[in-house]
């Protein structure tokens, strides 16, 4: 069986959930493998290897993080073509889809972003993706090259098939012309203590209805007792009420958590184009015709600042 | 010093797009505008200039007759003239092809700095800066929240999720802007007429070199197979609240077990 390769991303030094979706995705294509750029360290080895990654490949390269994007493509075609793939999966975001669409570019091959499913089809895998602001449902298939997809986190859910994975370092060359965009200054950001807003399984939102920056440690508050992550409307965002990595929406992240509380948002459609593949949807808003209304599962007209205190209070009690 | 920058004419995101019987988005009949995303990229430019950079600014398109209100929208914004590449063969294009034909006209319009929006508000892929800067082999300068040009260099404030960084590449080099990167103007009435008096040049497959076989849904590396509207996210109930409103929220998350 042909191998399918995932490529890998890690936070703080672990292995990112939307990385061990694509594992979980690649297993129902062929052999699932992982590329990890940088050393593959034992523990990263062994959550590939539960998560059913036959073979892990390591390209390390001090150029990786040097420049931006480039080098980690020439990385990413180096193991293609020495692996011939029957798909290669990659995490949809900023970084990721530059990657894999060079990566096409190189190859000739065809790309699609942002699935929402893939599964094996007849002449290559099948990619569902979700359209036009979420209005449309699309099939597509890769006809030429190696299928390059991106997929969006939250797509599938990881699965724990345990095996002992083949760790493979591959060497590579950084081009000449993949040495242009100098990394000048990183500064990491700092950590929120809570899940990672792409991966996270409640997500707990503010809009211009919150009336202030203070009121988001409501959600702040309601997010920690669901263990649930915070997120805002671009009107919020805009407002500076809360930073912009956390914005929804068309302009922002896409998400698709378990469960999406809208609080104080209105829904405008650049909005639900990143939230409504959520699976539920609660929304609370004082105005009775707020669009978010007609695509919430549970809706409530009323104040955030009286019913997300009692909500917090509520689900503490529940939890204890 | 040139600048081109790239723009697209897409559906206005509230109109209700269909896909017509080549599974091809059906562009004739939703109304078009520039992408909101390319606004950025025009403003950028133009600013560049207004803040001394010595440069004429180009636009450049591709994409069906309609394509041209785009061009006049983003001229009345700013900028000097505008190329638009419109071939019947393009119609089924894939963003490999898209990107094959726009490289061969930067490489004909020639260029020191290339500006492009983040993404397209209708495919919303993202991949084309990229997929460019890999043809033309220039640096690719991406996702800028913040831009400036200085000596032959061009600077951003890339925002990545887990770090704030600082790219620097030398000229000739590709650059996509973000919607952080600053507000886009509005076209004053009188600008809106100086925009219609620039040129506009129509390029086809056959003045840039490129085989028609190579684009348009033959030379495709991807297809659609199939499109279906999505039914519409039906409403729930909808309660006011009277007091017990979080206990009706928490009885919800309980049944739904998210609680």
């Amino acid at each position: 069986m042909a191998e399918v390769l995932a490529l890998v991303e890690r936070t703080d030094g672990s292995v990112r959930k939307a990385s061990l979706e694509l594992l979980a995705l690649a297993r129902r294509l062929g052999e699932p493998a992982a590329v990890v750029y940088g050393p593959a360290e034992d523990a990263v080895v062994k959550t590939l290897g539960d998560h059913g990654a036959t073979r892990v490949y390591s390209v390390d390269h001090p150029e990786l993080a040097e420049f931006l994007v480039a080098p980690k493509a020439d990385a990413l075609v180096t193991v293609i073509r020495r692996t011939t793939p029957a798909a290669v999966l990659v995490t949809a975001g900023r970084e990721g889809t530059e990657v894999a669409a060079r990566a096409a570019v190189r190859l000739d091959s065809g790309i699609i972003t942002n699935a929402v499913d893939v599964t094996a089809g007849d002449g290559g895998p099948l990619v569902t993706q979700s359209v036009f602001s979420g209005t449309w449902t699309t099939q597509s298939q890769v006809v030429r090259g190696t299928p390059i997809i991106t997929v969006r986190p939250n797509a599938a859910a990881p699965e724990v098939v345990p095996v002992e994975p083949v760790v493979e370092s591959v060497p590579v060359e950084i081009a000449e012309t993949s040495r242009a965009s100098r990394i000048a200054n990183h500064v990491p950001k700092t950590g929120t203590g809570r899940p990672d807003l792409a991966d996270a399984a409640v997500v707990i939102s503010g809009g211009r209805g919150m009336g202030s920056a203070e009121a988001f440690g409501l959600l702040e508050e309601l997010a920690d007792a669901m263990g649930g992550a915070v997120a805002a409307s671009r009107a919020a965002t805009d407002l500076g009420w809360y930073g912009h990595d956390f914005q929804i929406g068309q302009t922002g992240k896409t998400v698709a958590p378990q469960l999406y509380l809208a609080s104080g948002i209105s829904g405008a459609i650049q909005h639900r184009a990143g939230m409504q593949g959520s699976r539920t949807i609660v929304a609370i808003n004082k105005d009775p015709n707020a669009p978010i209304f007609g695509i919430a599962d549970l809706g409530v007209v009323g104040d955030a600042h009286t019913v997300l205190p009692a909500l917090i209070a509520e689900v503490q009690r529940r939890k204890a | 010093m040139k600048i081109v920058v790239l723009v697209k004419h897409a559906p206005d995101p509230s109109a209700t797009v269909r896909y017509a019987d080549d599974l091809t988005v059906d562009r004739a009949s939703v109304d078009g505008h520039l992408s909101e995303l390319d606004e950025y990229a025009v403003e950028q430019a133009v600013s560049l200039v207004e803040k001394g950079l010595p440069a004429t600014v180009t636009y450049l398109t591709m994409g069906p007759e309609g394509a041209v209100d785009g061009l006049r929208k983003a001229l009345a914004m700013g900028g000097d003239d505008a190329v638009h590449i419109s071939d019947e063969a393009l119609h089924g294009s894939d963003s490999l092809s898209t990107s094959l034909v726009l490289s061969k006209a930067l490489e004909r319009i020639g260029f020191d700095l290339v500006v492009c929006g983040m993404a397209s508000t209708d495919g919303e892929m993202s991949v084309l800066p990229a997929m460019l800067a890999d043809r033309l082999g220039v640096p690719q300068v991406t996702f800028a929240s913040a831009l400036s040009v200085d000596n032959g260099a061009v600077t951003i404030r890339r925002d990545a999720d887990s770090a704030v960084e600082e790219v620097v590449a030398t000229l000739p080099a590709l650059v996509s802007v973000t919607d952080q990167s600053g507000e886009a103007r509005y076209p004053s009435f009188k600008s809106i007429i100086a925009g219609r008096k620039k040129p506009v040049t129509t390029w086809t497959l056959a003045d840039l070199g490129v085989e028609p076989a190579l684009v348009g849904a033959a030379g495709a590396a991807s297809v659609v197979r199939s499109a279906a509207p999505k039914p519409p996210r039906g409403s729930g109930e909808v309660i006011v609240d009277d007091g017990q409103a979080a206990t009706q929220i928490a009885d919800f998350l309980v049944a739904q077990k998210l609680l």
